[in-house]
């Protein structure tokens, strides 16, 4: 099929649509957001519009920014994770039969269905002290006493993980099911063990893949305030636990969305230089 | 053909016009039978359902105004919901039940409509604190219900009740916690003021806050979980998974009486008194009924029913309730209560916000 570029006027008529409901429900609120996060906060009240950069310059504090490195890490740690357990899953999951295969994307997308609340709160029963699985290893002789596994980083990594883990697979999974697999066969006929293969000649041929992934995961994990709140202490709150403080309960809706328009941004830069090092990557 | 399509459209729209007409003939009746309803806002959950159950039906039926009950989140969030809807016009409830922050927060911007208290029977029985004025003395909210926020604590990992806040200050206690996450609803403030300073005198200045917050930080070992959402420790504290911290004594007795091995006590320097306002949103155009309502609500029996069945503290004079001595403990204490100070959330609200974040945080 050939691709030409549009000619006229009515060649854009496919993405008018899209183009509108992107344009109403992301670039103007958004653009209201930015505004908001120049408005004055009034104290004991609501806010007023005016110009201010005071919103920004509070955020700009060593306690903020070390809250921005640890959601910034956070996520990077959960991308990390799930593209550990994703890649060697995926690729597994495409050499099955087409039943197979079929079987366990419902059992993901089961996953999908599920809220982050729900999510939550089953992890913090199953790590909890009373009724978590640390009693299923007293009871098998492995431990001495039941423990508490939550609050703590650990469980809100492992419920992030969980959470993004069907994602993870549903973007790898179309890459990974068109993979040719006499790339595989090549690598093994030339003397490659299969896991030398794997590593050699798959992982670099997906490398695109790979990183579209852990931009998606990162994103994704950035923007959860819900599981670190029930699964971890308040030293493992995300800037979007505190971007919801502010806006819901101190309402303080110029300084949330300034933090909010900082944690956008900070995203944006973060996606733009892998952009760059996949490009370079890309060309040598 | 053609013609014939277009011929059959016409009747058609003829007829929805003529349907349109004749509704529009019926209209009135409609209108005046949605005249006589209100929207009301109480916090969701058990709150709403004992509402539902006990409370609006006998309204409804002594007055005939239909009773909407729209579930609203705690802390400010529906203040939030409320302002950005009062600035397009659009008010999601006509009345709700407001903390006081929240009220404070609402008085700033006049979000809240002066209600006429001259058309309130009960206004004169109304304590005096659960009376929200503008500083020109218009009323913006009546006394609905109070609340405690007590002690509390598993009854099965401590068989004896403790009797003061400095208990969980006790190193034996690391890990044990469970404390409200936000500085505004905490109230933690007050309780170690209180508790450890002689009273909430200290926390006039900038200085005393932060020598209470010192003291605070003491605490930070023994709690294990700092929570907004209130189901999140229910269900720790029943469980004895988190058995002790603060917690509302209404709900908490609901949940004994359901057998469940909890208790909530009245520490010895008090439990923390917070109370709820009926607010008219501004936007509102049910303002008779609102007033119909408060009437309604600020009356002695419904107060007392309110106490048995949702288990709030009342906001009138006690002497005009005919709760007897023991139901009137059920909720409520002699114990000179500790009473949260408003003013400070709303004068020093980010200077605090910030100190309490980097205090729990950090």
């Amino acid at each position: 099929m050939r691709r030409s570029a549009p000619q006229k006027l009515t060649d854009y008529l496919p993405i008018t649509f899209p183009t509108l409901m992107l344009g109403v429900f992301f670039v103007i609120p958004f653009g209201l957001m930015v505004m908001v996060s120049f408005f004055k906060r009034v104290q004991g009240g609501f806010y007023e519009p005016s110009f201010t950069l005071a919103n920004y310059a509070r955020f700009l504090s060593p306690f903020f920014g070390e809250m921005l490195v640890f959601s910034l890490g956070l996520a990077a740690l959960v991308s990390i994770f799930c593209l550990c357990l994703g890649v060697p899953f995926t690729y597994r999951l495409t050499r099955l039969s087409r039943r197979a295969q079929v079987i366990w994307l419902i059992g993901l997308l089961g996953v999908l269905s599920l809220s982050e609340v729900i999510i939550g709160f089953a992890w913090s029963t199953l790590l909890s002290r009373t009724a978590g699985l640390s009693n299923l290893f007293v009871w098998l002789g492995l431990m001495d006493k039941p423990v508490a596994w939550t609050p703590s980083f650990a469980a809100v990594l492992t419920g992030l993980v969980y959470q993004a883990f069907p994602y993870t697979v549903l973007v790898l999974y179309p890459a990974f099911s068109r993979l040719d697999p006499s790339l595989m066969e090549a690598a093994r006929t030339l003397g490659a063990s299969p896991v030398r293969g794997f590593l050699n000649v798959v992982l670099p041929a997906m490398r695109k893949t790979l990183l579209a992934t852990f931009i998606i995961v990162f994103i994704f994990a950035l923007g959860a305030y819900l599981l670190p709140q029930i699964l971890g202490r308040p030293q493992h709150w995300t800037l979007s636990v505190l971007v919801t403080d502010q806006a819901i309960y101190q309402s303080n809706m110029p300084f949330a969305a300034a933090m909010a328009v900082f944690l956008v941004v900070a995203s944006l830069v973060l996606v733009a230089i892998s952009g760059q090092i996949n490009r370079r990557g890309g060309g040598s | 053909m053609i013609k014939d399509t277009r011929s059959t459209f016409s009747r058609r729209s003829f007829l929805a016009a003529s349907t349109a007409g004749v509704s529009m003939l019926a209209m009135p009746s409609v209108l005046r039978a949605q005249d006589r309803s209100i929207k009301v806002g109480v916090y969701g959950g058990y709150f709403k359902d004992s509402f539902d159950k006990h409370i609006f039906p006998k309204f409804t039926e002594e007055t005939g105004i239909a009773v909407e009950s729209v579930a609203e989140p705690t802390g400010e969030a529906w203040l939030v919901q409320l302002e950005q809807a009062a600035r397009a016009g659009a008010a999601p409830a006509d009345l709700s039940m407001m903390s006081q922050v929240a009220m404070l927060k609402g008085q700033s911007t006049e979000l809240w409509a002066p209600i006429d208290m001259s058309k309130i029977t009960n206004a004169g029985d109304v304590l005096p604190q659960f009376l929200n004025k503008y500083p020109d003395d218009r009323v913006a909210g009546v006394g609905a219900v109070a609340w405690y926020i007590n002690l509390v604590s598993n009854t099965e990992a401590y068989p004896e009740a403790p009797e003061s806040w400095a208990f969980i200050w006790d190193p034996a206690n690391e890990g044990k916690l469970g404390l409200l996450a936000l500085v505004s609803n905490s109230f933690l403030l007050e309780v170690t003021a209180k508790t450890f300073f002689g009273g909430t005198g200290i926390l006039d200045t900038e200085e005393g806050i932060l020598k209470v917050m010192d003291k605070l930080a003491e605490l930070k070992p023994n709690v294990q979980l700092w929570y907004r959402d209130e189901a999140q420790f229910e269900q720790a504290l029943k469980s004895g998974e988190i058995p002790m911290g603060q917690y509302y004594h209404d709900v908490t007795g609901l949940a004994a009486a359901d057998g469940f091995p909890v208790r909530s006590t009245f520490p010895k320097e008090g439990g923390i008194l917070d109370s709820g306002c009926w607010a008219l949103s501004r936007a509102s155009d049910k303002v008779d009924e609102a007033h119909v309502f408060i009437d309604f609500m600020t009356r002695p029996e419904m107060q007392s029913l309110m106490s048995l069945k949702v288990g709030t503290a009342p906001t009138l004079k006690r002497d005009v309730l005919a709760l007897t001595d023991e139901e009137f403990a059920s909720v409520s204490s002699s114990i000179d209560p500790i009473i949260p100070r408003y003013d400070l959330y709303t004068s020093k609200a980010d200077w605090l916000n910030q100190k309490w974040t980097e205090l729990i945080v950090g």
